[in-house]
């Protein structure tokens, strides 16, 4: 059962994330990323990542996509429309993409993996208490680095920004 | 029988490679911004499956980690982009010439 589970979410978050490409309306696209969000926490549910899957839909499909759809719908992105794609970067960029897929395919191909699934389970207990010990310091930096950027947006957003 | 670790690596290469087209080839800043949330979703992906296959829950705190990197970030370059449209009047980096001569 959850090998199909496994399929579903995988082919969702694949096209999803395809659409939020292909998508001429901003809009549409960031739908299609907390689409794309949401079914890669439901992989995250079958890899037993309990937390970081909530994390998932509370900070992005939740904060992060809100602030998206505030920006979007602020700024006036109708024009976006009518512009033509270009043809000199739309080949370029398959042709570089391409070279990269066949790296990662050929890595993939020929690095031994492990193969046994452990009993690792990200749950809050063990996750919390491996964050309070071991990573206590870079946790500390990364709430330095929140109030950082909280200062930074608000002095962004000023009116007379010199 | 369970999913072997060569497949969702290969998910997540998938969606690496997709973010990073949209980045070559969109024109709109924001739709940029929204592929780059893709890749780096796609490596929470592969770090979250390799944790698993590992028995090693830090990389599971990393991506913790990431997801936080990547809100902050999100804020912080959602900000200059109404900043600069609010000087600018566009989000198309194509008007966004200045520094080309």
């Amino acid at each position: 059962m959850s090998d199909y589970l496994f399929y579903i979410f995988a082919a969702l978050t694949v096209i999803c994330g395809a659409l939020v490409i292909i998508n001429k309306n901003p809009i549409n696209s960031a739908m299609f990323l907390v689409l794309s969000i949401a079914s890669m926490a439901g992989l995250f549910v079958l890899l037993h990542a309990f937390f970081l899957a909530a994390v998932q839909v509370l900070v992005y499909a939740g904060a992060v996509m809100v602030l998206f759809l505030f920006v979007i719908m602020l700024l006036d992105l109708k024009e976006e429309q009518r512009r033509k794609i270009n043809t000199f970067g739309a080949v370029t960029g398959v042709a570089s993409v391409a070279a990269i897929g066949y790296v990662f395919y050929q890595s993939i191909r020929n690095t031994p993996l492990p193969n046994a699934v452990a009993h690792s389970e990200g749950d809050t207990v063990v996750l919390g208490k491996l964050l309070f010990t071991d990573y206590v310091l870079p946790f500390e930096i990364l709430s330095i680095l929140l109030l950082v950027a909280m200062v930074g947006v608000i002095l962004l957003s000023k009116k007379d920004l010199k | 029988m369970h999913i072997p670790l060569e497949h969702y690596l290969i998910v997540s290469g998938i969606l690496f490679s997709l973010g990073l087209l949209g980045v070559i080839m969109r024109r709109n800043l924001l739709v940029i911004y929204m592929c780059l949330e893709l890749m780096l979703n796609a490596a929470n992906l592969a770090l979250v499956a390799m944790s698993r296959f590992n028995d090693n829950l830090n990389g599971q705190i990393m991506v913790f980690f990431i997801i936080t990197v990547a809100a902050a970030e999100v804020s912080v370059g959602l900000a200059l982009i109404v900043a600069l449209y609010r000087k600018r009047q566009t989000a198309h980096v194509e008007d966004l010439t200045t520094m080309k001569n």
